[in-house]
């Protein structure tokens, strides 16, 4: 009987396929285990033996048939697996009159593992990083010793459906797009590593969606990742529905710039970006700009603040790739998920609401002064037009102090981010002093709803539809009416959370006052596609009835009835 | 007890895939041959099968190795890996 899983649908596409089950990761072995009758250490050597040799054997066997770089890393990881300082190490460990006394094969491997990790580490350098790769390999001989699958994403000649409780950062990077046509997760929420990763690569994924870890290995699904549905023995109504969007996301693929509605009201589609990289690839597909510069790349990973031409550089590569366009760069954002240890502090006991943002300014002054001295240099050599924004701004005190900062810099355009409600509900008096304001819906919602962005089981709370957070949408807006009414200054408002890559919620939010929506570049042919089938005056209604829906789910039922297009593309 | 002194050949020494590949050879015998840098006691040296040993003997380009087996079949072995050792393989 075919079965239905309802989850979080976070990006469009509709596949059928079969499903391979991720393992799950494997977990240190007992120490204190009491060695069964019959088994001795001769008899868990064997056992180490054969499977350090099954595990080199399948590693080799994969290197084999593998091209470039990744051949050599797994002919080297193989030859490991079968390592006499790891092997032998872990024999030696079994001898009941040693050290810390008998132990299993598993526990064995485990510990040998660790202290040959240790070692490398303790090498620096080039066997430092390879530390890693050892413990890649313990943890595969651990596994073929209990019997069960090798850790990580499942090796298949023929693509697959990936169905887990959620990924990890580290399972993310080996995944090859080639094989997985779909993700389905269990767990996780619209921000978690699977989302992201779905999001970046364009593969049709539903989150938070109960029980999809738990379908049998093989079994066919049908996914739709606009509508969050995963469904079993899927038919012919599923086959034909999957073609249909085989064809047309090659042309939702297609995005030729110069954005507009039906009536021909402009409503440029912008990219967030982090690197020049990003830049590069954001302008190939048709971006008009950029609507959110990330900085923290250049700041992560380091225990110094990175010197002011360092920061030039890495900020010009993305202007470069814009000439002549907008460039919105948001001024670092480190704390809560991302902190950096020479401007956060780790300790704080909820640093989602803690000193982040713009907030570091007041803790570690100078790091701001000279991120802005830096992007002034940048906007000096290039021919982008450079706007910057703070991320965090709760009133109009801060909004006023960074505008000054960033004038006082030589910066012309000056806005802030409108993710705190209370920024949000006072948005007149802040956009009295700020040029613009930027919509970080995720995070507006996060705050709004006060639900951990990360938290699958609060994905419902954590939907940009939901009644609140669209009121804090439109009391923006309307802030940056009254406040450019007062001052005679244009005050454009734009959206750079997830929000603005949904094309039903683009609609709305374009009825609401936004002027323009930045997304990752995926998303672009999509929400122009849409946008263009309305008018001003059919955004203003629908964004009316959405504003009016008593839940999110109402609001998005109804902006979706209204809008056909979306069904038909598959979005 | 056979030795041999040799000339790291590869130009990157013996790390990654030159390690990998002396390993392997190394490992096809069924008694162990060591590998130690010139200079270094003999019972300091390390299994010359294990890709571990050998990157964390972090020997360079065209410094000389010691190889050491006791075994009847030695002498030829060791000929055998040390024109391995020689060689540049990521010239091929």
């Amino acid at each position: 009987m075919s079965q239905q899983f309802h989850g979080v649908g976070v990006t469009p596409g509709r596949v059928v396929g079969r499903v391979r089950q991720m393992p799950a990761p494997v977990w240190e072995p007992h120490a204190q285990v009491d060695i069964p009758a019959g088994v001795t250490a001769e008899s868990e050597a064997e056992r180490i033996r054969a499977a350090s040799k099954a595990v080199q054997a399948e590693l080799k066997a994969r290197a084999a048939a593998t091209a470039g770089d990744a051949r050599g890393v797994l002919e080297a990881t193989a030859l490991m697996a079968a390592d006499p300082m790891l092997v032998k190490g872990a024999v030696k460990l079994l001898d009941p009159a040693g050290d810390g006394g008998p132990r299993t094969a598993e526990r064995a491997v485990w510990e040998s593992g660790a202290a040959v990790a240790e070692r490398l580490r303790g090498l620096g350098g080039y066997m430092a990083e390879r530390a890693a790769d050892v413990l890649d390999v313990r943890s595969r001989i651990v596994a073929e010793l209990r019997g069960l699958p090798a850790p990580g994403i499942p090796v298949s000649d023929t693509p697959f459906i990936l169905a887990a409780e959620d990924l990890a950062p580290a399972d993310t990077a080996t995944l090859d797009p080639a094989r997985v046509i779909a993700l389905i997760t269990s767990g996780g929420g619209p921000q978690s590593h699977t989302a992201i990763l779905a999001r970046a690569l364009g593969l049709p994924a539903v989150v938070a969606a109960e029980g999809v870890d738990r379908i049998e290995d093989g079994t066919e699904v049908y996914v739709d990742g606009a509508a969050g549905r995963v469904t079993t023995e899927p038919g012919p109504a599923e086959a034909d529905a999957a073609r249909a969007w085989a064809t047309q996301s090659a042309t939702l693929a297609q995005f030729a710039g110069d954005s507009r509605l039906a009536d021909g009201h402009p409503v440029p589609l912008l990219a967030n970006v982090g690197t020049g990289k990003d830049a590069a690839a954001a302008a190939a597909a048709g971006a008009e700009g950029v609507g959110l510069l990330r900085t923290e790349f250049c700041f992560l990973d380091r225990d110094t603040e990175p010197t002011i031409a360092e920061q030039v550089e890495a900020y010009g590569a993305v202007f470069a790739q814009f000439p002549h366009k907008k460039v919105v760069i948001r001024t670092l954002d480190a704390g809560a998920d991302k902190p950096l240890p020479f401007l956060t502090n780790a300790d704080e006991p909820n640093p989602a609401l803690g000193v982040r943002g713009y907030r570091t300014d007041r803790t570690t002054p100078g790091v701001l002064a000279r991120q802005l001295e830096a992007i002034a240099a940048a906007e000096a050599e290039h021919d982008a037009d450079v706007w910057v924004m703070a991320p965090m701004i709760a009133t109009a005190e801060e909004a006023a102090a960074f505008t000054e900062m960033a004038r006082d810099a030589g910066l012309k355009t000056a806005g802030v981010m409108v993710e705190v409600p209370s920024a949000a509900l006072t948005a007149s008096h802040v956009l009295a002093h700020a040029d613009f304001a930027s919509l970080g819906t995720n995070d507006l919602t996060q705050y709004a709803m006060a639900a951990d962005r990360m938290l699958g089981p609060l994905a419902a709370l954590n939907d940009p539809w939901q009644p609140a957070v669209l009121k804090l949408i439109k009391a923006t807006c309307d802030g940056a009416d009254e406040a450019a009414l007062a001052t005679g200054t244009a005050k454009p408002v734009g959206v750079c959370g997830e929000a603005a890559a949904d094309p039903a919620l683009a609609v709305v939010l374009v009825g609401l006052g936004v002027t323009t929506l930045s997304m990752s570049p995926r998303a672009l042919a999509g929400v122009a596609a849409v946008l263009a089938t309305v008018t001003v005056a059919d955004a203003q209604r629908l964004a009316a009835q959405a504003l009016a829906a008593p839940s999110a789910q109402a609001a998005r039922d109804t902006a979706r009835a209204h809008l056909p297009i979306l069904d038909k593309l598959g979005l | 007890m056979a030795e041999r002194t040799a000339t790291i050949g590869s130009r990157v020494g013996l790390h990654a895939r030159p390690a990998a590949i002396f390993a392997e050879a190394a490992g096809e015998y069924d008694f162990e041959v060591t590998i130690a840098k010139e200079g270094e006691p003999a019972d300091e040296a390390l299994d010359a099968s294990s890709i571990l040993s050998l990157m964390s003997l972090g020997a360079e380009y065209s410094q000389k190795v010691i190889l050491r087996a006791d075994h009847p079949n030695a002498e030829t072995a060791l000929d055998h890996l040390v024109t391995i050792l020689e060689t540049d393989h990521d010239a091929e």
